[in-house]
């Protein structure tokens, strides 16, 4: 394992790696949002095809923990870019607090998203053998509602794998500051999973009004 | 050879090959050589299973009802020759083999910019390549390999959900290429290799890259959709349930369509190196060539309904997609007639590479040309799910990438080795590939024409002869690849030592010996130089003020 800003052998300069990371995380961040916009035209088409069993599939979600968890991760995303300036100036105390505030907040969100799926759970509302919309609906409105909540699970579950995975990336973070190896001269990993962390969080930006607000105004 | 004399070479005595050994030493090696062997020996592997599965349908197809299997299997036949050679041969082949050995070099860099990230991709791409080959043994898999909804997410009884997981993983190999390819020619180029003096194979590898990126993400999603759809019972993109198979098609195609490109632009740049090495002379219009590999994999993006002609779409969006169809046809033109004109008063020599390079160009041209029969509205009505549309196709992809693959082999055979191939030997390889690939394919533009249909197990009997003809030419071609088989992995062993720079050419790669140090070259290398300057480099040892220089294989 390299240590503090140690220049791996396939570069000539420090300067040099630093650009190579960092060109590398948003080439990978433009194949991610490649990645969700299939989803996203999945989701276009077939709200503007169904868009009575959308709007009525949409109020059935409950408001506030999607409002709330937005707030909750537009928290995290100040405290993610805090760790980010903090690292950047060398604050090596402030560091592992602000990482630590971070993975606190993405937990929460994770959380309140397990409650909700909970909630779907109890209402038969998981696409699957099981589902059923509303009790008498007709097998058309049931066949598009759950269209609408395969698409609900499939958005904020690849989100959430997005989140989970943004956890292990933070809690690597944190072990690393704690060893003192992030300085002024070497910050890119900080850098790096914060481009990361602030995406996902953008992804979620557009998700919960796109999932929750239909028609609600 | 015209400077040193062959006896003269000798292998270097530390290279890539001995620096370390056993096992480990490959299966956890960073280099990009050792990766882009890996490469290698895994699509062979599948290139062999893809042709197994070819040859079993061209048996078959001997007979107006069919010689050996019935039409169930039939359908696992194609479409397991499909999926094989696609996602697990054409797309990973140039890339992953000759561009993982050759771009870092070529640019004078120790290695890709991310090495550990390289041999990560190989990985994924062996867990893809397991699930693909656990769908094949455990029931196959009849979807044809366009995974069309609702066949495959409701009706087929096929394995089909291993196969797209196979596939779905096998994405994320070709996105790590792709990234790292792309991230390497942006910063990891030695001083002095400006953009516009990289080598056109570099070009088209940073094109292909671009495409790897913002393609394969899109098919990943959708596969996962239709695996989802397939295993939970969702709707995406099942009728019944209210979802749209044509969404399916269009995401499908979003990627599939560039993912031509993928397999065809490499094969370009190979030959945009092997044709001025072999005219002995600068290339012509090297900015357009380069700029053309960027174009086609931008307007390749926005071609994709063309492939849905038939299927349902409205009339003004088909237009607009014959027309960029179309459009996309200049930059391809651009380069052949740009190596056309390399060739234009050269001193050519007809050695094996140069072969490939030649048979390239006339194949491709056929290829490409019947691809405007088929961007054509009218005529698209008439050819679709044709045999013409089969042999399309195979012109491009076998006539174009894999005579690139095999040309590029040869060319960079004594780099990767350090030996010389009997060259005797591979000129009539080349010629018996090229000829059995005619025989094989031609046919099938007039069966196309004719209206047989593709993936049918049976045919009526008036299609007999060309069928017949076509399969005798496929065993033609089948020599063709086995010939190159047998006397490259001989001539590991017991080739000619090759020396630094047996063509000559100019690159980078031919200034560090071959085979290259683990770390490619002894000092970074500045490049004062531009890209083919024949006419400017003394130290290749050709004499360029009167008479053409000797080529290798004419002393």
């Amino acid at each position: 394992m390299h240590r503090t800003g140690e220049l791996y052998e396939q570069y000539r300069t420090l300067e040099q790696q630093r650009e190579t990371a960092s060109l590398g995380m948003w080439v990978f961040l433009s194949t991610e949002v490649l990645f969700f916009a299939g989803l996203f035209m999945t989701y276009t088409l077939n709200r503007s095809t169904y868009p009575d069993v959308f709007s009525e599939a949409s109020k059935t979600i409950k408001l506030w923990p999607g409002a709330l968890n937005t707030v909750v991760l537009i928290a995290s995303s100040l405290t993610m870019a805090l760790s980010v300036w903090a690292s950047q100036v060398g604050k090596k105390k402030l560091l592992p607090l602000f990482l630590i505030a971070t993975l606190i907040l993405g937990t929460v969100f994770l959380g309140i998203k397990a409650y909700e799926y909970h909630d779907k759970y109890v209402e038969h509302h998981i696409p699957g053998w099981n589902f059923n919309f509303e009790p008498g609906a007709d097998a058309a409105t049931n066949a598009h509602a759950q269209l609408f909540f395969s698409l609900y699970f499939g958005m904020t579950g690849l989100h959430a794998l997005h989140m989970i995975v943004g956890a292990g990336l933070l809690i690597w973070l944190l072990r690393e500051s704690l060893r003192g190896r992030f300085t002024p001269e070497y910050n890119t990993p900080v850098e790096n999973i914060g481009l990361y962390w602030h995406f996902v969080d953008i992804v979620w930006i557009f998700l919960f009004p796109l999932l929750y607000l239909i028609d609600r105004h | 050879m015209s400077a040193t004399p062959a006896a003269v070479n000798q292998m270097p005595r530390e290279h890539y090959l001995n620096a370390t050994y056993g096992i480990r030493s490959w299966l956890l090696t960073t280099d990009h050589k050792r990766i882009a062997l890996l490469y290698l020996a895994s699509v062979t592997f599948f290139f062999f299973i893809g042709g197994a599965f070819a040859t079993m349908i061209r048996i078959h197809l001997l007979s107006p009802k069919g010689l050996l299997v019935t039409p169930e299997t039939y359908n696992k036949l194609f479409t397991m020759h499909g999926v094989a050679m696609i996602f697990f041969f054409l797309i990973p082949s140039i890339p992953a083999v000759l561009g993982n050995f050759l771009l870092p070099i070529m640019i004078g860099a120790k290695d890709l910019a991310f090495p550990k990230i390289n041999l990560l991709s190989w990985y994924i791409y062996l867990i893809g390549g397991c699930f693909v080959l656990y769908s094949f043994s455990t029931g196959g898999l009849d979807t044809g390999w366009t995974f069309y909804t609702p066949l495959s997410s409701v009706y087929s009884n096929s394995a089909v959900t291993p196969a797209v997981l196979g596939v779905f993983i096998n994405g994320f190999s070709s996105i790590l290429t792709g990234l790292n390819f792309i991230v390497t020619v942006h910063t990891m180029r030695a001083p002095g290799m400006t953009w516009f003096r990289l080598p056109l194979f570099v070009w088209a590898q940073y094109a292909t890259s671009i495409i790897f990126i913002l393609g394969t993400p899109v098919i990943a999603i959708t596969l996962l959709l239709a695996g989802l759809e397939r295993m939970f019972h969702l709707g995406f993109f099942n009728p019944a349930l209210g979802g749209d198979p044509i969404l399916f098609q269009h995401l499908f195609w979003f990627y599939s369509h560039p993912a031509v490109y993928i397999m065809i632009l490499p094969a370009m740049g190979v030959i945009s190196e092997i044709i001025p090495t072999f005219a002995r002379k600068p290339i012509f219009g090297y900015s357009f060539i380069a700029g053309s590999s960027i174009a086609i994999a931008v307007i390749g993006f926005f071609v994709w309904a063309h492939h849905m002609f038939v299927t349902g779409e409205s009339t003004y969006a088909a237009l607009t997609f014959s027309l960029l169809s179309y459009l996309v046809a200049i930059p391809s033109a651009v380069k052949v007639f740009n190596w056309t004109s390399t060739l234009y008063k050269g001193s050519i020599s007809y050695d094996t590479p140069m072969l490939y390079a030649l048979g390239f160009i006339g194949l491709f041209l056929i290829g490409g040309l019947t691809g405007l029969f088929l961007a054509c509205l009218g005529l698209d009505i008439h050819l679709h799910d044709t045999y013409f549309v089969i042999a399309h196709f195979h012109y491009i992809m076998v006539g174009g990438a894999v005579m690139g693959y095999v040309g590029g082999l040869h060319y960079w055979w004594p780099k990767i080795t350090g030996k010389l191939y009997p060259e005797y030997l591979a000129r009539i390889a080349a010629i018996t590939l090229f000829l059995g690939f005619n025989l094989t394919f031609f046919p099938q533009f007039i069966l196309g024409y004719l209206g047989m249909p593709r993936r049918y197990a049976s045919y009526p009997p008036e299609f007999q002869v060309l069928n017949v003809m076509s399969t005798a030419g496929a065993s033609i071609l089948a020599l063709g690849y086995l010939l190159p088989m047998i006397y490259l992995t001989w001539s590991m062993r017991y080739g000619e030592v090759a020396g630094p720079n047996p063509w000559p050419a100019t690159g980078l790669e031919w200034r560090t010996p071959s085979p290259p140090p683990t770390e490619n070259f002894e000092v970074t290398p500045e490049v004062t130089w531009e890209p083919y300057d024949y006419d400017n480099r003394p130290d290749l040892g050709l004499d360029v003020s009167g008479a053409p220089a000797l080529a290798h294989g004419d002393d």
